[in-house]
């Protein structure tokens, strides 16, 4: 389903260049779950961004669903996104002033769908993920688990085809965290393909299949935790240097 | 995004933040009821001065003693004579072919006493002819009689006012009251027809020409009244006139001719001037409005970064985040405006019911000039901002939030 081949991506630091993807090459089968594991600054959100279509690589190709992506302008990207792509990440990103059910709607505000098709859509989700109780709740009334829980509903309202998440339990305590991941296992088990960005060994080894990356290349693939090399990988220094003078 | 996803999106936006709502709803409020308010009282001050003036008829024309360069501007309200105008000439006047009615007016204020009342009471000299020209209709009584303009006789006509000054509920009709030195019959009492012309009919006496002459001591003319006869053309009456004072004086042209045309055209193009530049000065004020607007929007979009790279990530394009922070910007504009249009209507309708005489209107173009401007200004200035973040980088964009969530 999706293919990369020697995508690139380098980002300009004051005057340093990062290699956030060096010459990456990945496939991914449809219904695939995926975890990417890796320090900080290893190009893992780098990676989970420009599989969202929310990154354009510097060189290289990206294949989804037999298109190639790299080639789309940015209003086609975010058609795409919309239809194809659910994002949950690491803090929710809910609007805040507007209620679970408004939250999940969105998506579909976005593409123009009637409120008649919304209504039994976001219905059918609620009961799904027991929120039919929170639908009128604004996120500050909701705790954090039911929070990401409305953010995957969002994620998953427009049925997509590929399922990104950033660290999504990053914010969550330890019930919470089997809850919102077993959640997204159980999407993954109806056909969703689904990524998962995670610092955390236990939830990245619940994955079928799992990818280390280190400076912008994969490490390693379907390894055990323990043998995660460079943990003290580069991390970019020069900032505090500068903020020193 | 559908349209009334987009407003009740806009609408929750704007009740959340409702003070910084309700400061810019003011802003652009108070600008355009100062664009109707300003406009409305200067359309207003046009109609009423058009008013008072276009009750002389198109076809008259107002002769004052002396010659005055009427090249543009206003013609001379008050005029010092070289030479008298004197009853002969307006008895000539009104042997001219082109002229059907004349009426002769000298004015000045007199002492006038009944039953030891004393009042100082404007009073007019002229002849019955005075009455078809300025359209003075009466309430009793007859019109002055129609006598050779050099005969004083001893009558009076009485304004409403005045005959309630100096006889109170008695009846005035037959009674006899002293101008000045002499003794005059009342024979008539006129109708109210509120000011005109700067002049109060209400508060006035009328008496014979001639009568005047005696009383204010005067031979010449305060003006005279000349009515056009139908088919003859204003041009050639003026020609006629002119030529005729001409002859009459001595071979001196010094009297000046006055139509109602050039007096309300003068007045018409400066009260239109001033009332469009009014209406432009308060216009200011909404573009006042409009920065208001900007700086908001800025800070909107400054504050909602992480909201707008969500929004890219769920799918919407640069030009659905461009639409929906312009329409939250035309949104506010469009309901200042509207609160702004209610309250200058409503400003003008309590003026007009304190001052019912003066009439209040908002020209049409004022209404939908300050409307769009309000709307323009909106658009304009928030298109910068919209613009920005439209442009944002989706991941930046999501990534400003995440440093501080």
């Amino acid at each position: 389903m999706i293919r990369l081949e020697q995508l690139c991506k380098t980002y300009h630091l004051g005057g340093e260049s990062v290699h956030a993807l060096d010459h990456m090459d990945l496939a991914i089968a449809a219904g695939d779950y995926l975890s990417v594991m890796g320090p900080s600054g290893s190009g893992k959100s780098t990676l989970l961004n420009m599989l969202g279509l929310l990154d354009t690589p510097d060189s290289g190709e990206y294949w989804l669903e037999e298109q190639q992506v790299s080639l789309l302008n940015e209003e086609q990207r975010a058609a795409l996104r919309n239809q194809r792509i659910g994002f949950v990440f690491q803090a929710y990103h809910l609007i805040d002033r507007l209620n679970a059910r408004e939250n999940i709607e969105l998506p579909l505000v976005l593409n123009g769908t009637p409120p008649k098709r919304r209504r039994p859509l976001i219905d059918e989700l609620l009961q799904r993920l027991g929120l039919e109780k929170h639908a009128l709740h604004l996120p500050h009334q909701l705790s954090g688990g039911q929070r990401q829980r409305v953010a995957i509903a969002r994620a998953v309202i427009r049925k997509p085809a590929l399922l990104l998440a950033d660290e999504p339990t990053g914010n969550l305590d330890s019930h919470s965290s089997n809850e919102v991941i077993e959640l997204l296992e159980e999407l993954n088990g109806e056909g969703i393909t689904l990524l998962v960005v995670t610092h955390d060994p236990k939830i990245g080894e619940r994955a079928h299949r799992r990818l280390w990356m280190q400076d912008g290349r994969l490490t390693g693939e379907n390894l055990d935790a323990k043998s995660r090399e460079g943990r003290t990988g580069r991390k970019a220094r020069k900032g505090s240097d500068d903020a020193q003078r | 995004m559908r349209s009334a996803d987009l407003l009740s999106f806009n609408l929750r936006l704007l009740t959340r933040q409702w003070f910084r709502t309700l400061m810019i709803l003011l802003a652009t409020a108070v600008g355009v009821a100062a664009v109707l308010l300003l406009t409305g009282l200067g359309e207003g001050a046009r109609r009423f001065v058009l008013e008072e003036f276009s009750l002389l008829g198109q076809d008259t024309l107002i002769m004052l003693p002396g010659r005055k360069e009427t090249t543009g501007g206003l013609p001379p309200l008050t005029g010092e004579g070289s030479r008298d105008i004197t009853l002969a000439d307006v008895a000539a006047l009104e042997r001219l072919s082109s002229i059907s009615l004349v009426a002769p007016l000298i004015a000045g204020n007199a002492q006038v006493v009944y039953a030891g009342r004393n009042r100082e009471v404007m009073t007019l000299g002229t002849s019955a002819r005075f009455f078809e020209i300025r359209k003075l209709t009466l309430k009793q009584g007859r019109s002055l009689p129609l006598i050779p303009l050099e005969r004083a006789e001893a009558v009076c006509l009485i304004g409403p006012k005045a005959k309630t000054d100096l006889f109170g509920s008695a009846q005035a009709l037959g009674q006899w009251l002293r101008i000045g030195e002499r003794r005059f019959r009342v024979i008539g009492i006129i109708e109210d027809r509120g000011q005109s012309l700067g002049m109060d009919v209400s508060d006035q006496l009328i008496i014979p020409v001639a009568s005047a002459q005696q009383i204010f001591n005067v031979q010449g003319m305060f003006r005279v009244f000349l009515k056009v006869r139908p088919g003859s053309s204003m041009q050639q009456a003026r020609s006629e006139i002119l030529d005729l004072m001409q002859k009459r004086h001595g071979g001196e042209r010094d009297v000046t001719l006055i139509t109602q045309d050039a007096l309300l055209g003068a007045f018409d193009d400066i009260l239109k001037l001033l009332t469009l530049s009014v209406g432009a000065i308060a216009a200011i004020s909404l573009v006042v409005a409009g920065i208001l607007i900007m700086n908001i929007t800025l800070i909107s979009v400054s504050q909602r970064t992480a909201e707008i790279g969500l929004l890219k990530a769920l799918g919407a394009s640069r030009g659905d985040i461009r639409l929906l922070f312009l329409s939250e910007a035309m949104l506010l504009a469009l309901l200042g405006a509207l609160i702004g249009i209610g309250s200058g209507y409503a400003l003008l309708w309590l003026g007009h019911s304190l001052w019912p005489q003066f009439p209040v209107s908002v020209p049409l173009w004022a209404l939908l000039g300050a409307l769009s401007i309000a709307l323009g200004v909106a658009a304009l200035f928030a298109w910068l901002p919209a613009s920005r973040a439209a442009r944002l980088p989706p991941v930046e964009a999501l990534h400003g939030e995440i440093g501080h969530a």
